[in-house]
């Protein structure tokens, strides 16, 4: 189980709490888990990352375990607390502009 | 009874402005979308409860909203914008070629007779469209692969396509508007495009009367005369009689003939209102004050309006698509302001006064007559 969370405005648009749980099969990546988010949530897709190129957009960062994963490749394993649900992946929105 | 509902978009999410036919108390909704831009929201002709809205932020991208219910509730439809293959490249500000990006949709503009078919204007100019009530969007690529589309270059708000008018006695001809490329019309339904920029001057470029390049603000029709349209250019209030195959000035005693949007009276194809803005670069009113403009001679001949609007220290703008009307008997009209301000006339422009004064800044203002 992943838990994830979102940025206020993506709860908003995805009519979910604080944190949301996901099931991801054998060892999550960090593709695989925003795969799992567009998934259960089609509303999000094209607001984390691009429709076809699938790259970040640009105010959008991902973080897990005090490190900033936003610039992995997609394949890039997440790490084992991440993993077993003890530490949440959070999706968040650059603070910036006004 | 007849109602009115004005949906108003701005920089921080939508409202909807409510009141009966005297027009003189209005109940605010909103906001809806909160904290997100919304360019504009416009209902649907053949069944106004259906309204679209486009809802987009530099952090989340694009999302469109769709209500059935007059704006009482709302829900996400599809927001794929994709350009139909290799997208190219337009002129850069620099001069240098620059590969077409999506970014967001300007306008919305619902079919007249069917409720599931919309148009989008977007940035980087494209022009789409939905046939499913907006779940999916597939680009009419005609007027982006246009033989200039090369040369096209984004004025200072982007490369936008901001207007979009159907003529309705047939809806195979649409004008649409691009800033900064000029004026552009369809026959067959948006397969193929031609520039109709005949008889404009732009002295912000090399060939003044170039075939595109120029930064036109608005268009404007009445349903009763779609061969006559009249634009405000970023420069010079026009007016074309022949479908857009050529325009003529019409600015003349305007203290200003910079300005944003462009209307028509609902009853009277003759009469028009623009709002004069100072430029370049400081676009707010003349003076500090707030004055409409109406030309009952279809141009040349203008009177202001100032009754109930600010004469003093008002230092407003009045964005492309913030003005409309309504079409009850005594036609109302109504703008928006960068000050959050709505004003609205039910007397046609001769008196004015604010449905809501403190909103997020104004970006559109949409008009419906209800029955």
């Amino acid at each position: 189980m992943i838990r994830v969370v979102l940025p206020q405005h993506l709860r908003t648009l995805a009519n979910v709490g604080n944190e949301v749980t996901l099931e991801v099969d054998g060892q999550p990546t960090l593709g695989a888990v925003l795969d799992a988010i567009e998934a259960r949530y089609p509303v999000l897709r094209g607001t984390i990352r691009d429709h076809v190129t699938l790259k970040r957009r640009p105010f959008v960062r991902f973080f897990a375990c005090q490190e900033d994963l936003s610039h992995d490749p997609p394949e890039t394993r997440l790490p084992d607390t991440v993993a077993t649900g003890a530490e949440p992946f959070l999706v968040v929105g650059a603070m910036a502009g006004g | 009874m007849s109602s009115v509902r004005v949906l108003v978009g701005t920089r921080k999410g939508a409202f909807v402005l409510t009141s009966d036919g005297k027009r003189k108390n209005w109940n605010v909704s909103g906001p809806h979308f909160a904290g997100w831009e919304v360019y504009h929201l416009k209902g649907s002709p053949a069944d106004p409860n259906r309204l679209y809205a486009s809802q987009s932020s530099g952090w989340f991208g694009q999302v469109i909203q769709r209500s059935s219910d007059g704006g009482a509730t709302w829900e996400t439809v599809g927001n794929k914008f994709v350009y139909d293959g290799t997208p190219g490249t337009h002129m850069w500000y620099d001069g240098t070629p620059h590969p077409w990006e999506f970014k967001r949709v300007w306008h919305i503009e619902p079919s007249a007779t069917d409720p599931d078919t919309i148009y989008a204007g977007v940035e980087d100019a494209a022009f789409f469209r939905s046939t499913d009530a907006g779940q999916n969007w597939q680009e009419l690529k005609g007027l982006r692969t246009h033989d200039s589309g090369s040369r096209w270059q984004p004025g200072a708000g982007g490369l936008c396509l901001h207007t979009i008018l159907v003529d309705p006695t047939n809806p195979q001809r649409i004008f649409v508007a691009i800033s900064a490329a000029g004026a552009f019309r369809t026959d067959d339904g948006g397969q193929t495009w031609r520039p109709i920029n005949k008889g404009l001057r732009s002295e912000g470029i090399p060939d003044q009367t170039a075939e595109v390049g120029h930064c036109v603000h608005r268009l404007a029709m009445h349903k009763s005369r779609p061969n006559v349209l009249f634009m405000q250019k970023h420069w010079d209030v026009m007016r074309s009689d022949d479908g857009g195959d050529s325009w003529r000035e019409v600015s003349g005693n305007l203290p200003t003939d910079f300005g944003f949007p462009i209307d028509v009276h609902a009853h009277e194809p003759e009469t028009i209102y623009v709002v004069p803005i100072k430029s370049d670069s400081e676009h707010f009113p003349p003076d500090g004050k707030l004055r409409v403009y109406r030309s009952r001679t279809g141009g040349n001949e203008w009177e202001a309006l100032t009754n109930g609007l600010p004469q003093r220290d008002c230092y407003v703008n009045v964005l492309r698509d913030s003005m409309a009307v309504d079409s009850l008997d005594s036609c109302g009209i109504y703008f928006g302001t960068t000050g959050g301000q709505v004003y609205g006339s039910a007397d046609a422009g001769d008196t004015w006064a604010p449905l809501v004064r403190d909103l997020p800044p104004v970006l559109s203002v949409e008009v419906q007559t209800l029955k």
